[in-house]
């Protein structure tokens, strides 16, 4: 576990000091054409709201350091959710991340007797790295191409436990590839994640018996209507380690660039059944501010 | 020691007025040609794969993009715009703009099949020793979809032209 951080910090550390040396290395100097950094996802890694992609948060390139912060609110059927953080991309290779998420139970809070309106919380700190390839340039058939770890530390033990949890912290690995096909405006996307968070870790990891963590996949469609303005639908497959019927996530979602630095993402979001409360839809607003 | 050097300075003839010091130090003039008005370029070979992409099969961007007259206008205006464009500008000083919009009119003139060979050099050596980095690449990107946009070419017409020029990139920039 240790390892995984001194690596990312050892990465981190080592791009900076490369990128550091360039002639004319820039702290936020915001080189990276309009959109290409992605937006935050509800985890904090830059991707398309839901689902993770290979993008590097900030606007910097191979010679600078770039930063975003964001914040999201999403309106479900029963429940509210707030989340915001901050990344940091170095050098268009590393990408660090903190995103903390404060799931409101509401009257489900009341019904499931933990209290009305009781919060769930869980902080989750990240690193991508991204191997090889361009979102943009290059071959058109290779992908850019990264892998992330996502470490997650719910704040509500007990309440995790209670459901069933077998612990209340996880770590996900994730594998991403994504490619602006610029011959048909479209941006695809698709990422392999090893896991064993019960909605996203807000339910705790795993379960009382050990259940382990199992591939899910989570997918990014976009079309560009122009260069400011995106369209799009995302898939998220999650496992069910708790026996409460937890499905897959969906989206259909906009983003728009309103400057270089400020991008708007409003979504449709069908989250499934959450801790038996079925059809959590409702709608997605994020905001996000990139250097 | 001191004494000396100033006798040898002392001793230097003045220099005679019109010496052609470009010829004295083996610098070579560079003239226009009256009829093109571009400067000559060390021989290369001629040929359309130097334009470093395949043109469409169908002619139907060429018209959406207002054919030869519509190209030659994006490809003047983008030599301009960038030209202007204080995060490149310094790049272009002291390179042939007569020559270069000839040339990127010819290239976007095949790749768009508008009817035009393209008669300039390869994009990698046309490039090198420029030192070109992708945050150059990303500014003349942007220029080229203000110009195109600036013509009225459709945002998905544009993303053609671009799906064409962006796999240059390694022949384009360092790393
Ligand atoms: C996909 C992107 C690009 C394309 C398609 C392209 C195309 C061309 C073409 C066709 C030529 C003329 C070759 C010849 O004279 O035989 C040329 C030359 C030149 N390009 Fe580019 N170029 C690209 C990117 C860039 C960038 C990013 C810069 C700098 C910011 C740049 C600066 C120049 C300069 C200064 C010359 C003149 C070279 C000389 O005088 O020898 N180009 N380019």
């Amino acid at each position: 576990m240790t390892v995984i951080w001194k690596t990312a910090a050892t990465l981190g550390a080592l791009t900076f000091s490369a990128a550091a040396q360039a002639e004319d290395f820039a702290w936020f100097e915001g080189d990276k054409l309009v959109l290409t950094n992605g937006v935050s996802t509800i985890e904090g890694a830059s991707g398309g709201g839901l689902a993770s992609w290979a993008t590097i948060a900030g606007r910097e390139l191979e010679n600078g350091v770039g930063i975003s912060g964001h914040a999201t609110i999403v309106e479900l059927s029963d429940y509210g959710w707030q989340s915001h953080g901050v990344s940091v991309g170095i050098a268009n290779r590393v990408e660090l991340s903190y995103a903390r998420q404060n799931f409101d139970t509401r009257d489900v809070g009341a019904a499931l007797r933990i209290g009305k309106g009781y919060k769930l919380n869980q902080d989750v700190y990240s690193a991508k790295v991204r191997l090889f390839g361009d979102l943009v340039y290059g071959d058109p058939l290779v992908p850019q191409v990264s892998v992330g770890v996502q470490h997650k530390r719910n704040l509500d033990g007990p309440i995790a436990a209670l459901v069933g949890a077998g612990s209340d912290e996880g770590t996900d690995y994730t594998l991403s590839a994504t490619k602006l096909f610029l011959s048909h405006s479209v941006l695809a996307s698709a990422t392999v994640r090893l896991t064993n968070a019960n909605q996203n870790g807000l339910l705790g990891f795993g379960n009382a018996s050990g259940k382990g963590k199992s591939v899910e996949f989570e997918g990014s469609l976009a079309y560009q209507l122009s260069r400011r303005f995106v369209l799009g639908a995302e898939y998220r497959t999650k496992p069910d380690n708790l026996g409460l019927g937890e499905e897959d996530w969906f989206d259909l979602f906009a983003a728009y660039a309103v400057t270089d630095n400020v991008t708007v993402t409003g979504a449709y979001v069908d989250l499934g059944s959450i801790a038996t409360f079925e059809n959590q839809r409702g709608t997605f607003l994020s905001a996000q501010i990139a250097f | 020691m001191v004494v000396s050097i100033i006798a040898a300075l002392l001793m230097q003839q003045v220099p005679e007025e019109n010496v052609d010091w470009d010829k004295e130090f083996g610098v070579e003039e560079r003239v226009r040609d009256p009829e093109t008005g571009e400067f000559p370029v060390d021989p290369y070979t001629q040929s359309n794969d130097n334009a470093g992409a395949k043109p469409f099969s169908s002619d139907s961007l060429a018209r959406e993009f207002g054919e030869q007259e519509g190209i030659r206008r994006i490809a003047d205006r983008l030599v301009e715009v960038s030209k202007e464009d204080p995060r490149i500008s310094e790049i272009f000083v002291s390179h042939d703009m007569v020559r270069l919009k000839r040339t990127l009119f010819e290239q976007f003139c095949y790749i768009l099949n508008a009817g035009c060979d393209y008669t300039g050099r390869d994009m990698k050596t046309a490039h090198t020793d420029m030192g070109l980095r992708k945050a150059d690449l990303n500014a003349l990107v942007e220029n080229l979809q203000f110009v195109m946009r600036e013509q009225g070419i459709a945002f998905a017409a544009q993303n053609r032209l671009l799906s064409k020029l962006a796999p240059m990139s390694y022949d384009l920039i360092e790393r």
